[in-house]
């Protein structure tokens, strides 16, 4: 009896440290979800009809997976310290694929077609992030070059294969992929948001929990005494680039597909939202920290930006001020709060 | 005495400049042996050579354990348990302890998912038998870039004996560091020699060097200059003897002594 009572008051004691201790560590993830909650809040109290109503969700659960599935992978290649601009050609490039091997079965089997394409559309993107790697690590050129470069570089070639011609993409639509992709599940839930959630746990779960996830975050945090230590940074840094790759090529398909039509210019316009759902989650660009869950949720507030402003009743040229001010002050914020913990 | 490593007429030329001469080095089994000398004294090329970083030129021979060695690269070093324990370059500062611990030996199963649990308790192990932290405020999950110079120092000494390493080059560990970190420091070095391992301690300050060292070799020029074990000098001669030997360039025959 006498040593329960004594140790309450000590396990009690340990758990108020414990979330203390929960609460300083995650003070990041924190953070922006309230930063999400208080810009959502502000929306719906200057407009309730639309912010109480289904169809705003839907239309964002259909639109942030587009730049999420790849902001979502581009936060290892950032914790890894290197940068990836060409994801937007890669999107583009993965289709070029898609087009190349359909067009071979239109006639014959288009449904074969569509599948086969699917591949060729994934095997293209790795094939882009592979190279990108390559040349960062193998070459030592800067990523924000090489990507660049990269990005330049797609662009042409895809506009060189399809000669700057759209395709029409309502042959998915008689294949399993168009409800696996951007179905609705259980009716009401657009499958590209859930492909976001899986993407996210994935990754998470790779980061987090695996000796590749460890080395991204050595590679970017002290890379000389990562190699040191016989850590394979070279290698870390080609993969990362090459999930980007896959995923900027998956991404350009579900956006494709999400409009029925394939689009020369695809992932034009998909940059700067893709980046800076990634540094607005609290990934450093000093690279060595991050946090998948910071990307998901800060993409959910570049998304959510635009229809608030529309429906708050202000004009939507308002947009990328609000964006550029919530950025710079999330990213300070982030500083300073880094800063403190340290 | 047996040796661990034993370097034989070690030279290293880079182009014109001759960076080694002629260098016999060795190191004894539970031995910490003081390598001082001046910037440009070969000490970092020495090291290089031993760690597989350089290879010498041809007729240098190295010895481990009494086997000679053929061609010794970095990973081979490795496997030897050779590590250097460099003091800016040694730890991932936004890292957690236990990630540092385990960089780059991380445990996984064979899919490389990894034994979270495991690393956190052998962490937590080495924080009270090895790393001597007692305080509340550091857990496995503490960044390590909020730890002191002379903690930092002790977690990389620690990770490299509890990685087996067998000689450990502890390049300027001291430098920047306060007097209290200094003799943290200090401690960890000693605590090699406690745990059976044998260690180079590479440093400017003889003040530093001299109460862990078993036996201090001065580099000058590229060569050996002279060699004490620490029974045969005291501090005051060894201090006269380094002024010595920076302005005449080495011993003559009769004060040099051998071991």
């Amino acid at each position: 009896m006498n040593s329960v009572a004594e140790a309450r008051p000590i396990s009690s004691a340990a758990k108020r440290g414990g979330v203390a201790r929960l609460a300083r560590k995650y003070a990041m993830q924190i953070a922006i979800v309230i930063v999400l909650l208080l810009i959502w809040a502000f929306f719906f109290w200057r407009s309730p009809r639309t912010f109480g109503a289904y169809d705003i969700y839907n239309a964002l659960m259909s639109t942030t997976p587009y730049y999420a599935l790849m902001a979502i992978p581009l936060t290892l290649v950032i914790i890894a310290k290197e940068i990836d601009l060409s994801f937007t050609s890669i999107m583009a490039w993965g289709m070029a694929g898609y087009d190349v091997v359909f067009l071979l079965f239109r006639e014959t089997n288009p449904s074969l077609g569509v599948w086969l394409g699917f591949v060729a559309c994934l095997l293209a993107g790795l094939f882009a992030g592979l190279l990108n790697g390559l040349i960062v690590v193998r070459l030592g050129i800067p990523s924000l070059v090489a990507t660049l470069g990269t990005q330049f570089f797609w662009r042409g070639v895809v506009l060189v294969v399809t000669n700057a011609q759209g395709l029409g993409m309502t042959p998915v639509k008689a294949t399993l992929l168009y409800p696996a992709l951007v179905g609705r599940l259980a009716g009401r839930i657009p499958m590209q948001f859930v492909w976001m959630i899986i993407f996210a746990i994935v990754t998470w779960f790779f980061l987090n929990r695996t000796k590749f996830g460890a080395h991204v975050y050595l590679s970017g945090d002290n890379t000389e005494s990562a190699k040191l230590m016989g850590v394979n940074v070279g290698r870390t840094k080609i993969l990362t680039f090459t999930i980007v790759g896959v995923a900027a090529a998956f991404a350009g398909f579900v956006v494709s597909e999400g409009v029925l039509f394939l689009w020369p210019t695809l992932g034009e316009g998909y940059l700067l939202n893709t980046l800076a759902s990634v540094f607005l989650g609290g990934t450093s660009v000093f690279g060595g920290t991050g946090s998948i869950f910071g990307t998901f949720i800060a993409a959910l507030i570049i998304a959510i930006i635009n229809p608030g402003i529309v429906a708050a009743g202000w004009t939507a040229y308002w947009t990328q001020l609000i964006y550029g001010g919530i950025i710079v002050v999330s990213v300070s914020l982030q500083a300073v709060l880094r800063r403190r913990m340290a | 005495m047996s040796h661990v490593v034993r370097m034989e007429n070690i030279s290293k030329t880079f182009g014109e400049v001759t960076a080694l001469r002629n260098v016999d080095f060795e190191v004894g089994t539970n031995e910490i042996v003081g390598l001082l000398g001046d910037n440009g004294a070969g000490k970092s090329t020495l090291v290089k050579i031993l760690t597989g970083y350089h290879q010498p030129d041809p007729g240098g021979r190295i010895y481990w354990k009494g086997d000679k060695l053929e061609h010794l690269s970095v990973a081979k070093a490795r496997d030897l348990g050779i590590e250097v324990v460099y003091q800016e370059r040694a730890l991932a500062d936004l890292q957690s302890l236990w990630r540092n611990i385990f960089m780059g030996r991380e445990i996984a199963n064979r899919w490389g998912v990894l034994n979270l649990a495991e690393m956190r308790n052998e962490t937590r192990r080495l924080m009270t038998t090895a790393m001597g932290f007692t305080s509340a405020a550091i857990t496995p999950e503490s960044v390590v870039g909020a730890f002191s110079g002379g903690e930092r120092q002790g977690v990389a000494i620690t990770r490299a004996l509890h990685f087996q390493a067998e000689l450990i080059i502890l390049d300027e560990p001291t430098m920047g560091l306060s007097v209290t970190e200094t003799k943290k420091c200090l401690e960890f070095v000693t605590g090699i020699k406690g745990a059976g391992k044998s260690a180079i301690f590479i440093d400017h300050n003889i003040f530093h060097v001299h109460p862990v060292a078993d036996r201090i070799i001065v580099l000058d020029r590229g060569a050996v200059a002279a060699q004490f074990l620490k029974d045969q000098i005291s501090l005051d001669g060894l201090i006269e003897m380094l002024s010595h030997v920076a302005r005449t360039g080495g011993l003559d025959a009769d004060n040099r002594t051998t071991t």
